[in-house]
């Protein structure tokens, strides 16, 4: 795989990202995350040119980075595949559908398939617990999943077909997830579906058996 | 006790997360009534209302803020803590999905309280919805005149950051996160000088967590007495309760705190069929866990510390019979092990050894003396470190010891998967595996 490079455009984002902070530092790991984003990994150069945007050395720079579990010393694949195997999504199916896919992509834990399309890591308690058993694709949720689900949640990716997040937008590559973690906005946050069974469960049964929180005066 | 739809009130509004909605609801004339009232007035509000911290502490949010200090002629910032990742807890980031609006509102009435003209929205960066939900809500926010300079004509300005992590779970606790976000790694201080004293860039900062400053427009709006009709004398008002594990209808349910784990349970639907609940987890893999035999304790900070585990998150994890305790006190160590930050050494080496014992005992080759050997380590590790997240890598053991010692012992002959078949623990409906 070809490393993209960073480009005289891409220094102007980070000087941008550094001009949102009242300490420009503080724009590291959104400008981290960027850089990961254009080269699929945080490389020598992205540390390189992060220091030079921050007027730090580049051992501190690395030493950030090598402390966030999401910054990347390898290049990932297009596809990040996330399997939460803490305690609750483990037990509760997440252990055999790692188990699963690392049967199906041949790889095990932050390895890449030979053809570049998939990275898989274990990854811990994504807040997602009430939809759980949890797998992640470039880092948007797929809720409650199963083997079935596994099995054509790979299908679909394999042959680039459209893949729309339970929670989030329709997945495109870990590239593009990137930029939203840098702090730049794509516009897609209506793209994602409408609150979920398990967010409303709450709110029917209290409408179902009639309950309700007080009125207060400040009440419409 | 019932259910007390506020923050979830609207959430079946198909587009509860736009500023249209949240208008419609009522949304902003909390933050427009609080630019009316002196500082002191909002803090005052809030203190006399009684609410707590819903990050895992429950400190009181009003003395919190009043905590930092006034005319100083220094910056002072309001951090948020959305960096939700503690093992069970599941509430703030649905809330940044659903309703992201009550959290702006709730930043904008407290930066005004705490005098701060800035603050940071800290995120985890695994969640790139709720990032965009978020980033779209202060956008919407800054245009309709609610964030920015002169905010509805009072004066007042308050710019706004969103800014994400990179998945360390330690960012969770605040001055790790406030060296985060000064883009650093993210390890603990040491306290004292506090955040209300010397936080980020070594301002006075307040850090809130996300479900606490979204309670606060609604507080603001129907008033402290409002809040404190609902929930107990020491924890006032309501609280999302996110209920998950072995139960019908896992999901959000907004409740006064003090309703108890059994009538949770059943607006969750109960059990799964033809499962009976082994242990629970009233607030995250950090606070000690309890059996079918507590399930009537009303779910407040006082009652859950009285049973000798804490309220924590209020993210219930319910487990059934089929459960290994042993599996699952090893799997949150693993956790700990991976989330320590380093700094600490009995953290550090701590959660290593103790996890490398305990895998012993879920593979069945577990020797009795060694159960002595980790709850020692655990003692070595609580109360020796910087912050909670040594503490709390010492909690599961101990918590499961108390209840479970038999299956620990069991698990010095027989494997964890032995005694407890994987298959049956999983929630696969048949035709989808």
């Amino acid at each position: 795989m070809s490393i993209k490079t960073i480009t005289e455009e891409d220094i102007k984002t980070l000087e941008t990202l550094a001009a949102k902070y009242p300490v420009r530092r503080s724009a590291l790991l959104p400008m981290l995350h960027y850089v990961q984003s254009i080269q699929g990994m945080v490389s020598p150069a992205g540390i390189q040119v992060c220091a030079r945007v921050l007027d730090l050395t580049p051992a501190e720079v690395a030493a950030v980075a090598t402390f966030y579990t999401m910054f990347k010393r390898f290049p990932m694949g297009k596809h990040h595949i996330g399997v939460c195997t803490n305690t609750l999504c483990a037990l509760l199916g997440g252990d055999e559908l790692w188990k699963q896919l690392t049967d199906i992509l041949g790889i095990g834990h932050d390895e890449t398939t030979a053809d570049g399309l998939f990275t898989l890591e274990r990854i811990e308690c994504q807040a997602a617990c009430t939809v759980a058993p949890v797998v992640t694709v470039n880092w948007e949720f797929m809720d409650s999943m199963n083997p079935k689900a596994v099995r054509e949640l790979i299908e679909k990716l394999k042959m680039g077909a459209p893949v729309q997040s339970t929670r989030g937008v329709q997945i495109t590559s870990i590239a593009e997830s990137g930029k939203v973690f840098a702090g730049i906005n794509d516009g897609k946050y209506a793209e994602s579906p409408l609150a979920d069974d398990s967010m409303l469960a709450g709110l029917r049964v209290a409408k179902e058996r009639k309950m309700s929180a007080p009125t207060g005066k400040g009440a419409k | 006790m019932a259910l007390t739809p506020v923050l979830t009130a609207h959430w079946d509004d198909p587009n509860s997360f736009e500023i249209t909605s949240y208008k419609k609801h009522g949304g902003y004339v909390a933050l427009k009534n609080s630019l009316k009232m002196t500082p002191d007035e909002v803090i005052g509000i809030v203190k006399d209302s009684g609410l707590r911290g819903r990050g895992g502490a429950g400190f009181p949010t009003g003395m919190k803020w009043s905590f930092v200090p006034q005319n100083d002629g220094k910056a002072h910032y309001l951090v948020v803590n959305a960096d939700e990742s503690e093992p069970g807890a599941c509430k703030d980031i649905p809330l940044m999905l659903a309703n992201p609006h009550s959290l702006v509102e709730g930043i904008a009435i407290g930066s005004y309280a705490i005098r701060a003209n800035h603050a940071f929205i800290y995120i985890r960066g695994e969640v790139p919805h709720a990032i965009r939900r978020v980033m779209n809500a202060v956008e919407q926010a800054y245009a309709d005149g609610f964030l920015g300079k002169n905010i509805q004509g009072s004066g007042f300005n308050l710019d706004v950051v969103v800014h994400a992590g990179a998945g360390a779970y330690i960012c969770g606790e605040e001055t790790a996160l406030l060296d985060s976000l000064e883009g650093r790694r993210g390890q603990p201080r040491l306290k004292p000088p506090f955040p209300a004293v010397a936080g980020l860039y070594a301002s006075p900062t307040v850090v809130n967590n996300v479900e606490t400053l979204a309670s606060v427009p609604s507080i603001i709006l129907n008033g402290a007495d409002w809040f404190k009709s609902m929930g107990t004398e020491k924890s006032p008002g309501f609280k999302l309760f996110a209920v998950s594990g072995h139960v019908k209808r896992p999901g959000i349910y907004e409740a006064a705190l003090g309703t108890p784990m059994s009538e949770l349970l059943d607006y969750a639907g109960g059990m799964r069929k033809g499962s009976k609940l082994k242990f629970w987890i009233p607030g995250g893999s950090s606070v000690p866990m309890l059996t079918p035999d507590h399930i009537d304790i009303p779910m407040s900070y006082e009652d859950l510390s009285a049973a000798g585990t804490m309220l924590g998150t209020g993210t219930p994890m319910m487990f059934d019979h089929t459960t290994s305790v042993v599996k699952a006190v090893t799997r949150w160590l693993e956790f700990y092990k991976h989330e320590s930050c380093g700094k600490c050494t009995p953290c550090r080496e701590g959660t290593y050894w103790i996890t490398g014992v305990l895998e012993k005992f879920e593979h069945g080759k577990g020797k009795e003396e060694e159960l002595e050997v980790i709850n020692d380590v655990c003692g070595q590790i609580a109360g020796r470190s910087f912050c909670a997240l040594g503490d709390a890598a010492a909690t599961p053991f101990p918590g499961a010891m108390k209840y479970f010692a038999e299956e620990f012992r069991q698990a010095t002959k027989t494997s964890a998967d032995a005694s407890f078949p994987p298959s049956a623990t999983t929630i696969f409906e048949k035709a989808s595996v």
